[in-house]
């Protein structure tokens, strides 16, 4: 049998590798997981082992070509292995001995005949030619078929800045229809998008000014009605003593600006109790999915950062491993970043959960809607000094409205009321070693 | 969260420290050895990775050989680089597992690692988008360079300028970068730092930033 060899994924955000060097050369027998070839991709370089035992039968790209994840570099013949898939690990290479200034023979240029082309057919490519995981991903979370896409890469590929510019020219969820367009079909024909069901008409002469919704403001007024069609959305209010908080922050502001360089807010304490109550109450860190709640171990907190041509959630990955100054710099990053539109589209996509401030404008506290296919978004409101009874006397406090809306759908009232009392504990007795 | 064993060996030539990774590797992998943290410095050395460009060692063989510094090909990922004894190098010999099998969060671990690392020290340091390593001022305090083996077994890793001179750069365009320059916890703090002084530090955030409870253990290896 034939196996294909495929340049491996070694991360999220790699979509491609170079290969550097061929372990083993045509006609070579190899073991299941000993090392067949080596790839550089940015700073690493990693030994790819053979994913089954077999003889090298094909080498379809050479030491310094780089390849698409996926693709097909090398095929095994399985049927010649008898003899070798009975070694596994007994085969390890033996250590080079480090040898100064002698660099690896390069495999020699006039080295192994090329096998015989294989018809190109044989691998399965699906629909529509070859799709990197990385480009199926992009077209997944923005709802498009990729095989609407024109590819610009290697034999009509789709590559990552295809799908991008296409994501950019507005043409996610765009019309499903897959005809080219007639152009003899009137415009008025066109079905109306989900996001307005019934027309709005003027007469003519009406006082008003028709204007054309950008992109991104499409996009928003699609995943707020989406959203609102798929969760049962149901919102809680907590009120929360800030004052701790507050003066950490005044106390620790300039020194975060010495040490770390960067300006501390107070938004990475909300992140820092979310990621204490998400750990606690799983569900609200979940998805749905048909009929299973699907638990996501990482806890990647979306954090909303306003733009002035909209809104924008770019997304600190793991962010219950960082330290509270890591979390200041990131936030800061991503949020200067995401103004000065610099956000790459993984810095974006994965979030687990969400939090918003609608208080910057003085408004005591928002009932957001749930960032899908995420279950709960928090919205925390602004803080501002209210009378409040502390021990039976009238105090002044910093106080703050702390409010979520979470999908009833997964997610119990007395969880979120649970989760969200956390929180506050969280915030209101905040650990200042943790600055 | 698991253990990462966390040793300082003090100064290995680099020919026998790529023969401990070696070892370590393969006893990772069967199993036999737990995920450990080689924390070192190396003599004077220069080393090539993968993808380096010959063209960025600066001195000639016979001016190297005077100086009694070689190079060695290091089998990592990255350009040219130096060690030398004011460096504090060190090579996680881990599996990642799960969801850490992640070539580029595993990198961008190491930098939040090694940025925690010098702001102990009152050094503010970030990265900078595209130029893997730690940077401070527009200057490269710690520079990274890994390997991922069968297993998703890492080896190689980085290595913090810590000590003052910073002479030995002067032999190579540092990862290839030419307009950039190299600095250390010494010349940003103004005081003397030495890499064994270091090695506990860097110990334990590298450790946190890969998820992972350090334990110290003095004379491993």
């Amino acid at each position: 049998m034939r196996v294909d060899v495929v340049m491996p994924q070694m991360g999220e955000s790699i979509a491609e590798g170079t290969i550097t060097r061929w372990m083993k050369q045509i006609g070579d027998s190899v073991s299941r997981d000993e090392p067949l070839f080596e790839i550089s991709t940015d700073k690493v370089d990693a030994e790819i082992p053979s994913p089954a035992a077999g003889k090298l039968v094909e080498i379809k790209n050479q030491a310094g070509e780089t390849v698409p994840v996926n693709q097909v570099v090398a095929i095994l013949d399985t049927d010649a292995s008898a003899a070798v898939a009975a070694a596994p690990a007994a085969t390890q290479p033996a250590p080079e001995p480090p040898k100064a200034a002698a660099p690896p023979a390069p495999a020699p240029a006039a080295a192994p005949a090329p096998a015989p082309k294989a018809p190109e057919a044989e691998a399965p490519r699906g629909e529509g030619g070859f799709i990197s995981p990385v480009v199926r991903k992009i077209a997944d979370e923005h709802g498009i078929d990729p095989s609407r896409v024109t590819g610009t890469g290697a034999g009509g590929r789709v590559t990552k800045k295809d799908i991008l510019d296409f994501v950019a020219q507005g043409g996610a969820k765009a019309a499903p229809a897959p005809a080219p367009q007639a152009p003899s079909r009137p415009a008025a024909a066109a079905a109306p998008s989900p996001a307005a069901p019934s027309p709005v008409t003027f007469a003519a002469g009406a006082r008003v000014e028709r204007q054309a919704m950008s992109p991104m403001r499409k996009k928003i007024a699609e995943h707020m009605i989406e959203s609102r069609r798929t969760s049962a959305h149901v919102s809680s209010v907590y009120e929360v003593d800030m004052t701790r908080v507050v003066k950490m922050r005044e106390a620790f502001k300039s020194v975060y600006m010495e040490r770390h360089g960067t300006k501390l807010t107070i938004t990475p304490f909300f992140v820092k109790a979310a990621c204490d109550a998400l750990r606690a109450w799983p569900v609200i860190n979940a998805s749905v999915d048909g009929n299973d709640i699907v638990y996501k171990k990482d806890l990647n907190i979306g954090v909303a950062v306003a733009l002035d041509w909209g809104l924008i959630v770019p997304v600190v990955k793991n962010a219950d491993e960082l330290s509270i100054a890591g979390l200041t710099r990131k936030i800061n990053d991503l949020a200067e970043r995401a103004r000065a539109k610099k956000l790459v589209p993984d810095e974006v996509a994965g979030g687990t959960f969400t939090i918003t401030n609608p208080g910057i404008f003085g408004n005591l506290f928002g009932l957001p809607i749930i960032n899908q296919p995420q279950v709960a978004i928090m919205g925390c409101g602004g803080i501002e000094k209210r009378p409040v009874v502390v021990d039976d006397a009238i105090a002044i406090r910093s106080m703050m409205y702390l409010s979520m809306s979470y999908d009833h759908r997964i997610v119990d009232g007395a969880v979120a009321d649970q989760f969200l009392a956390m929180v506050k504990k969280g915030l209101q007795e905040f650990d200042e070693s943790l600055l | 969260v698991s253990d990462l064993r966390c040793a300082f060996l003090g100064r290995v030539p680099y020919a026998e420290g790529l023969g401990i990774q070696e070892r370590l590797v393969a006893a990772v992998r069967r199993g036999d050895a737990p995920d450990t943290l080689l924390l070192l410095t190396h003599p004077d050395v220069i080393t090539l990775g993968r993808t380096a460009d010959p063209e960025h060692v600066l001195v000639s063989d016979a001016e190297r050989e005077r100086a009694g510094v070689p190079v060695f090909d290091a089998g990592r990922g990255g350009d040219v680089t130096y060690h030398g004894p004011g460096q504090l190098v060190g090579y996680p010999i881990l599996a990642l597992r799960d969801g850490r099998r992640d070539a580029h969060r595993y990198l961008r671990n190491l930098e939040e690692g090694l940025i925690a690392t010098v702001g102990a020290y009152g050094v503010s340091a970030a990265r900078v988008d595209g130029l893997t390593g730690v940077w401070t001022g527009g200057a490269k305090i710690a520079a990274i360079g890994v390997r991922i083996g069968t297993g998703w077994i890492t080896s190689h890793g980085f290595a913090l300028n810590c000590g003052s001179d910073l002479s030995g750069f002067s032999m190579i365009v540092p990862c290839g970068i030419g307009d950039r320059s190299v600095t250390s916890l010494s010349a940003c703090t103004g005081r003397e730092i030495a890499p064994d002084e270091v090695a506990p530090v860097a110990a334990s955030a590298v450790a946190a930033a890969l998820g992972r409870r350090p334990v110290w253990e003095p004379a491993a290896a």
